[in-house]
């Protein structure tokens, strides 16, 4: 299994502040690699970083093979990574068909793609031409993975699909991401809901304060609560 | 696959259309306070001329301040570059500006307007790459760094120019007004209104109708987003930049052919009015920008005729009555 995208020894500071102190990290190609940890322990500044929205101080980032690190965003976005923002950050504005228009950055939008979109979100379909701030939270969720995957992409960014979803839209999403993943997605997913953690990852990353504190085969967390309990803290209880 | 929130009901599109009825109110509750209807539709096309004409300087810059949060406090550079641009094309044809002929006075306006387009965006490009790229993100020093390059262009100017007034004579067949009755309206003002309205029209059907505008507005609202989707926002500002430029300096030429004089600090008086509208119209949007130029132009004229004493502060006042209406002005577009 080769890996597709690679951190080692990444540091970033936001202003004053030591954010990520060392991060080594490897996703491999095909797989759903999972990014747990408790609130604050870095896992959006992870994904920022990667995304080149943050600038790493030091430590090499590479997506197959390519040193990442040093590059803007845009050019990062063009070697094939898709992002969904811990905010969704759908454009209110514009209306779906305009938000996915933008994200489908190499010409019209393509049908088939977009028929196999609206097959698990068909309330994109119903809303194609309403502006997207109308939409339910869930339903800017379901726009927000949208457009990251409009176009085949190498490698998803996905911050915290789950949160703040009604339980019966988390299912729907749970099965959206496995099918995403059946097509053969590199996906790195961060995630505070640990059934779908356990549903999805193939492997998983615990981090704390900066730095990456457990790595292993989700399936082997999963099946040791104690582990659970140390790493991810009494929260855990609460999702599951 | 589940159906998901297939029951929802469907979003209403909403439309706020509070903010365009404010002048149209604001107009027909003067009727009764000025008393004479002439004076009214006097004072009224003056406020639309005027606004359009601040319409027209203001709308680049809100777009500036609303997609990469730079704050230019220059601007009115490009309002008198475009004037004194104009003056240089209006000086050798002083006959065609005289005749009284509409086709031959255009043959002069409208490349000499063209004209000041184009040098004041060429200046748009070089103080964007010189003055603003290094100051990226640093409000303060972009204060400070515009500002400065204010002061620079003005003192060229005098230097160029020399301190006097320069006139700026309006061609002889946009002299004078139609007369409806007892009502007489500019007929410059006909003209200005015309163009403001075709300008907002054109920035209309760009931002609405093509990917370009797409991005400019999903940029004004988050333009990490747009970098994460791939599209380089900075060439997408400077162009952005250059366009606010070039209108500045067709709002100079406009303006200084409603005063017909031209002065290296004729902005000052319209900086501070540009500032209120940007502000009152929400930063980023064109539509408030519109809304905005008008209200303040409406205010300044029926105010100036009511109560002339309160000219100063009364575009302070609108703008704080608006505020504390609707804190981030008349259309919220940003996620600032
Ligand atoms: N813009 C910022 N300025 C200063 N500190 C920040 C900023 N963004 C994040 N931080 C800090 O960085 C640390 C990590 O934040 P981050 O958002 O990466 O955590 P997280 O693991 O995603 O948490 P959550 O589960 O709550 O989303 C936190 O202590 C946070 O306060
Ligand atoms: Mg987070």
């Amino acid at each position: 299994m080769t890996d597709l995208l690679k951190l080692s020894g990444v540091h970033t500071h936001i202003g004053r502040y030591h954010i990520l102190q060392g991060i080594d990290l490897a996703v491999p190609q095909g797989q759903v690699t999972m990014l747990l940890g408790r609130n604050g322990a870095g896992k959006t500044t992870t994904l920022r970083t990667i995304m080149g929205l943050w600038q790493a101080s030091s430590g090499e980032i590479t997506l197959g093979g390519e040193r990442i690190e040093s590059r803007a965003t845009p050019d990062i976005a063009r070697l094939g990574v898709g992002y969904v923002p811990e905010s969704m950050a759908v454009f209110s504005d514009l209306t779906v068909k305009e938000n996915l228009m933008l994200a489908a950055r190499d010409g019209p939008l393509d049908d088939t793609q977009l028929d196999w979109i609206f097959g698990f979100f068909p309330a994109l379909r119903r809303f194609w031409l309403s502006r997207a701030g109308s939409l339910s939270g869930g339903q800017k969720q379901m726009l927000s993975i949208a457009r990251a995957i409009i176009e085949p992409r190498k490698l998803l960014l996905i911050d915290e699909p789950t949160k703040g979803l009604a339980p019966a839209i988390v299912m729907a999403l749970i099965e959206c991401l496995k099918e995403i993943k059946r097509k053969g997605a590199t996906i790195l997913l961060v995630e505070q809901n640990f059934f779908a953690a356990r549903e999805l990852g193939d492997s998983v990353l615990v981090m704390d304060n900066g730095t990456i504190v457990h790595r292993g085969e989700m399936a082997a967390l999963a099946a040791d609560v104690p582990l659970q309990e140390r790493l991810l803290g009494l929260s855990l209880e609460a999702h599951q | 696959m589940t159906e998901l929130a297939a029951t929802d009901p469907l979003p209403k599109p909403k439309r706020d259309i509070a903010p365009i009825l404010l002048p149209i109110a604001l107009a027909l509750l003067m009727i009764p306070l000025i008393g004479s209807p002439s004076t009214w539709l006097t004072l009224t096309a003056a406020s639309l001329a005027m606004g359009m004409m601040i319409f027209i300087m203001a709308s680049g810059l809100t777009l500036v301040f609303g997609l990469m949060d730079v704050l230019n406090f220059g601007h009115g550079a490009f309002i008198a570059v475009g004037a004194y641009v104009a003056t240089l094309v209006f000086a050798p044809f002083v006959a065609s500006v005289q005749a009284d002929s509409l086709w031959v006075n255009l043959a002069v306006l409208a490349p000499a307007a063209l004209l000041s387009m184009a040098v004041s965006g060429a200046l748009g490009l070089v103080v964007e790459r010189v003055l603003i790229l290094p100051v990226y993100g640093q409000h303060l020093k972009q204060i400070l760094m515009t500002t400065g390059g204010l002061i620079v262009a003005e003192q060229t100017l005098y230097a160029l120019w020399g301190p006097q007034i320069i006139p700026m004579p309006l061609p002889t067949s946009l002299r004078g007004s139609f007369i409806f009755g007892d009502v007489a309206i500019a007929k410059y003002r006909v003209l200005a209104t015309l163009i403001g309205l075709a300008v907002f029209i054109a920035i209309q059907l760009v931002l609405n109708r093509t990917k370009l505008g797409l991005l400019i507005r999903a940029g004004v609202e988050n333009r990490e987003m747009v970098e994460a989707l791939g599209y380089r926002i900075r060439r997408l500002f400077l162009g952005v930049f250059m366009t606010g430029s070039a209108l500045a300096g067709l709002g100079g030429v406009m303006w200084a052919l409603y005063r017909e004089q031209v002065h290296a600090s004729m902005s000052d008086e319209l900086t501070v009015l540009i500032f209120v509208v940007v502000i009152i119209g929400g930063l980023g949007s064109i539509g408030g920008c519109f809304i905005g130029a008008i209200l303040v132009a409406m205010v300044a004229n029926y105010g100036g005729f009511l109560v002339p004493k309160l000219a100063l502060v009364s575009n302070i006042l609108l703008m704080v009555a608006i505020l504390m209406w609707r804190p981030r002005g008349l259309y919220a577009v940003t996620s600032r």
